[in-house]
């Protein structure tokens, strides 16, 4: 508890918004199906009718209720992309940092996999897979995405990994660690991996956010199972009942506005990790407040006491004046002078 | 002799959210035309943060806050002494490297490794010196020549080069604008001794040649010692000990000076005993009262902890110019001491 | 190059105690791009007694690391045989490999990068405790012992900290300590004090020091700074282009140098002492421009900077000639490089 409360005094103002969302999304999608005013399903004679008392967020063309089907897909979405993303960062962890700690032909063959992986089409592959599996019996539900975004989903991740993996076992204490005489296998999973925890977080939480895109991608085309109710369904739905044109904004923003805030605060988070395991990344963009003062990283050290600098208009006005205490036609006159000195 | 510099009462902090580290605590530090002082120290001294400091080359949270440093040098139509800390930004950069100009410590991180040597010099010098393209190129093949480069080296890249090669572009790059004063923070430290040895002979040459001073830090005494005119040894941000190189050598005041200089073990002469100094330097954030040499020294007294850090003459000392801030231990004291510890060395943890 | 001067030559450090480790014709040739090889270490022959310290001196790319690593096991020699206790070394199996570890460990330079920082330094003794001393052992026992003998103490404050938390000194004492963890024989020293304050040098020497003459260890002590080798080791073996140039006593080897390269190496050593220096304000001379190169690829390594060298030097590399019964330097001018010596010498 004490180290969770540590790491969330050193996230920046961002990131911690993007935290908030995901906890917001994260209770939606635990307890959004239980509470749901109406069965998403069940089809009622109100047809599209706009936002009311009734119903919070509209209905669709059937008459279903907007805000129960988007309280049930927050669980679907959030629950395939979780998955995709630890199926996905699992096989970037394995295979990169095998390949990295092995080097010579695995490493060869495995970067051979990731390469041949990345450069594949994905969309086309998908489609493919997808109309395939669709057509089999276990094309129902969700877990054909799961399985093909996970498949296509590793490579990114996996040549990350292996970059990391690579500079951290050319470090000293991996040395170390095969002096004392651990087994290779230990020093990967207890010297090499707990030193990339942060870039296998951001990693999962990039491949969950790519899990949300493409998964709503797929669906809005109509290559998922159109009976789940996730936001991407949602969507499809809607563009099939021409939601646009008549008019039925209630059906299509909520939904993309979820997947909107959803994105977003994902890529927050993850800026937020990328700070935490790199401070120099926290000194070297922003500001930092000393005395009272915004200081640059580029500015030069900040005397105490001193009257000049930019504040106030006074300020302003004398670092754009031209008047200095060091002459500069006199300055380079001399310079010259004394460069004669070096001939 | 007219002080080129002159550092007067500079502190310098670090803005930490844990408190302030105070880096650098009242240092005073003089430096004269053509003189070579060193600057003595270990990590945590403070050396490398005053020089930087007095450039104001230190990036946040690092504050300076107090103090002067005074430069006088040679420069036409304008008023001298000027105070670096306080001169608008304009003015800062003109005198950054036409007047004081650094060699960094490592030039593998100090060289910008996409850039041939010719492009990183020429580069600087039509920033800040106006020349054309070619007039650039030709000081740089002179600027080569002057540090013992073969000029096709201007076509290479850093890593094509060796790390005394590299060194040496350094120099030639503080040097190109001829600057007053050149700091030079640990310049030969990962460099072997016959490197190091060669390019500091070619310094002292230019120095003799082209007559800036230098201010030179390095936690190695023994090359201090032979190098230096004068040395200021820092311990925990503070000056302990200034002096000419002889009266360092002959009698140290301060028992972290003598302590210095029981640490390294020489090649000539007798094998004497060597004992280094037990213990570790203070944290900086929570400085102590008094001398912040006190849990190492074996000199410490009650009346430690009420000294105030000035530096004054040394008691019988040579040259009023040698200053301690320890006011209870003198030269004699301390060879005496040294005498009696050199006894029973069968006894003690000495290398024997 | 022949090797008959060093079946005669005995070690300046054989009187301490057994051999435990000797290298014979050592050799490690990398191959870089383009059919280029560097050929890293030729032809080193080390020998390590227990209780003494064998140092082994050069610049950086002498080679020194190297047969140090290859000694550790870390690197496979292209040729030379190593022998531990007398029998061969193979290491080709994690078995053992593991075996060796437990007679031959290698303490690394840089104290910031050797320890892992997500490990305590309690798990970074306990791991070699249980993977060497068997199953029955109390490992926090021996952890505190360890601890305890490196002078981290009280042990039980030092053994849940994390590496960030320690200094320098105290980072290099508990690798130190991990070392000696598994209980070994021989002990090889990578520059271990050389990324320390220097006041505190002196310390870990004598720690060094102080375990050797209690554990009986056999010390390889690798370093730039000769200075400290004089101190510290009993025998000094000098290294240039992946030769050994002059092996003998610590003492003098650098009182009496033979070797020109040596010679220049104490030479440019600082010396307070030396008021005539070129370093010394008006004290200028003109130097002689022309270093920086490295070593020549034909003939003796040193004979592209060697101010006596000669069209022989220059042709053919010279082998370890012997000097004394412990004494020993490759060069073909040594009469004139030290002519006392070679008078007195077994020519």
């Amino acid at each position: 508890m004490k180290a969770l409360a540590r790491l969330w005094r050193r996230l920046p103002g961002t990131a911690r918004a993007g935290v908030i969302v995901l906890v917001v999304f994260l209770l939606i999608a635990i307890i959004g199906p239980e509470v749901t005013p109406y069965n998403p399903g069940v089809t009622t004679p109100l047809q599209a009718a706009s936002p009311s008392a009734a119903h919070l967020l509209g209905t669709t063309q059937t008459g279903q209720d907007v805000l129960s089907q988007i309280l049930v897909g927050v669980r679907l979405t959030l629950e395939l992309a979780f998955w995709v993303g630890v199926i996905a960062t699992g096989l970037s962890v394995i295979i990169g940092v095998t390949a990295a700690y092995a080097g010579g032909l695995v490493d060869e063959f495995l970067s051979l996999v990731t390469n041949v992986f990345l450069v594949i089409p994905a969309l086309p592959l998908l489609i493919v897979l997808l109309g395939f599996l669709s057509g089999t019996s276990s094309g129902q539900g969700q877990l054909p995405v799961i399985f093909v975004l996970s498949l296509l989903g590793w490579p990114w991740g996996a040549r990350v990994i292996r970059a990391q993996a690579l500079s951290i076992r050319s470090r000293d204490f991996i040395a170390a660690a095969r002096e004392t005489g651990e087994r290779s296998w230990r020093i990967i999973v207890f010297d090499v991996i707990p030193n990339m925890v942060s870039l296998i977080a951001a990693s999962f939480v990039n491949t969950v956010l790519y899990a949300v895109g493409a998964s709503v991608a797929l669906a809005f085309i109509g290559l998922t199972d159109p009976n789940q109710w996730s936001l991407g369904t949602m969507l499809y739905w809607a563009e099939l009942g021409n939601a646009l044109q008549i008019g039925a904004w209630w059906w299509y923003v909520p939904p993309g506005l979820a997947i909107a805030f959803l994105g977003t605060a994902l890529v927050l988070l993850n800026t937020g990790i990328d700070e935490l395991s790199n401070p120099r990344l926290r000194d070297a963009r922003s500001t930092t407040k000393i005395a009272g003062r915004r200081v640059w990283p580029t500015d030069p050290t900040p005397v105490l006491g001193t009257a000049y600098g930019h504040r106030g208009l006074a300020g302003l006005a004398r670092s754009f004046s031209r008047k200095s205490l060091i002459d500069e036609a006199a300055v380079s006159a001399g310079n010259t002078e004394k460069a004669g000195e070096l001939t | 002799m007219s002080p080129v510099l002159d550092i007067k009462d500079l502190s310098i902090a670090y803005r930490t959210p844990a408190g302030d580290v105070r880096a650098a605590q009242h240092v005073n530090l003089t430096i004269n035309k053509g003189e070579v002082v060193g600057l003595c120290g270990e990590s945590g001294s403070g050396k490398s943060t005053l020089a930087y400091g007095a450039c104001r080359l230190l990036r946040p949270p690092a504050v300076v806050t107090g103090g002067s440093v005074l430069y006088s040098g040679v420069r036409t139509g304008t008023v001298m002494p000027i105070d670096i800390l306080r001169v608008p930004q304009r003015d800062l950069r003109a005198i950054r490297w036409r007047d004081v100009a650094i060699v960094f410590q490592s030039a593998m991180n100090a060289l910008n490794p996409v850039l041939r040597v010719r492009d990183q010099i020429t580069d600087a010098m039509t920033a800040h010196l106006r020349l054309s393209k070619d007039a650039a190129h030709e000081k740089a093949s002179k600027l080569l020549d002057l540090v013992g480069i073969p000029r096709e080296r201007l076509r290479s890249y850093p890593h094509e080069l060796s790390g005394g090669m590299r060194q040496r572009v350094m120099i030639a790059m503080a040097l190109a604008a001829d600057p007053e004063v050149v700091i030079m923070d640990e310049p030969t430290t990962a460099l072997d001794v016959v490197v190091q040895r060669d390019i500091l002979a070619q310094i002292v040459e230019l120095k003799e040649t082209l007559g800036f001073s230098v201010l030179f830090i390095t936690h190695d005494m023994s090359l201090l010692l032979e190098l230096c005119d004068r040395i200021a040894v820092m311990y925990a941000g503070r000056i302990v000990e200034l002096g000419r190189a002889a009266d360092l050598k002959e009698a140290p005041a301060h028992p972290y000076t003598q302590g210095l200089l029981r640490s390294f073990p020489s090649l000539r002469g007798a094998r004497r005993d060597l004992s280094g100094i037990p213990g570790t330097p203070p944290d900086l954030r929570d400085p102590p009262h008094g001398c912040p040499f006190i849990p190492r020294c074996g000199f410490a007294q009650p009346g430690c902890a009420q000294v105030d850090m000035s530096l004054l003459p040394v008691p019988g000392g040579r040259s009023p110019l040698h200053v301690t801030a320890c006011p209870f231990v003198t030269p004699e004291i301390a060879a005496k001491a040294a005498l009696l510890e050199q006894q029973p060395t069968a006894a003690e943890g000495a290398l024997s | 190059m022949t090797q008959d001067a060093a079946i005669t030559l005995t070690s300046a450090a054989a009187g301490n105690g057994p051999l435990a480790l000797e290298a014979t014709g050592l050799s490690k040739d990398f191959r870089l791009g383009r059919g280029a090889i560097l050929h890293a270490v030729r032809d080193v022959n080390i020998s390590l007694y227990k209780g003494a310290v064998v140092a082994l001196v050069g610049e950086s790319g002498s080679g020194k690391s190297t047969v140090a690593r290859m000694l550790a096991g870390q690197e496979r020699p292209t040729a030379g045989v190593i022998e531990l206790d007398g029998e061969p070394v193979d290491v080709r199996t994690g078995r053992a490999f593991r075996r060796y570890k437990s007679e031959v460990q290698y303490v690394f330079q840089d104290p910031f990068g050797s320890l892992n920082p997500v490990h305590s330094v309690g798990y970074h003794l306990a791991r070699p405790v249980r993977l060497h001393q068997g199953r029955d052992v109390d490992v926090k026992k021996r952890v505190i012992e360890l601890l305890e003998q490196v002078r981290l103490t009280p042990a039980t404050q030092f053994e849940p900290k994390y590496p960030h938390e320690l200094s320098g000194g105290q980072r290099q004492r508990v690798s130190f300590a991990r070392a000696l963890a598994a209980e070994p024989n021989v002990l090889l020293a990578d520059e271990p004090v050389s990324m320390l304050d220097v006041s505190i040098r002196l310390e870990m020497l004598n720690l060094l020091d102080d375990l050797r003459k209690r554990l009986r260890l056999a010390l390889l002590y690798i370093t730039h700074d000769i200075a400290s080798a004089r101190y510290f080791a009993d025998e000094v073996l000098v290294m240039y282009g992946g030769q050994v140039v002059e092996r003998g006593p610590a003492e003098e080897i650098t009182q009496q140098p033979a070797h020109p390269y040596t010679q220049l190496l104490i030479a440019s050593a600082p010396d307070p002492d030396n008021l005539g220096s070129v370093l010394k304000s008006g004290n200028s001379v003109p130097r002689a421009r022309g270093a920086g190169s490295g070593p020549a690829a034909v003939g003796c390594p040193f004979s592209n900077r060697c101010p006596l060298a000669d069209d022989k030097c220059r042709a053919e590399n010279p082998a370890l000639h012997q000097l004394t019964a412990v004494r020993a330097a490759a060069c073909w001018r040594l009469p004139e490089a030290a002519p006392e010596l070679f008078a007195t010498g077994t020519a």
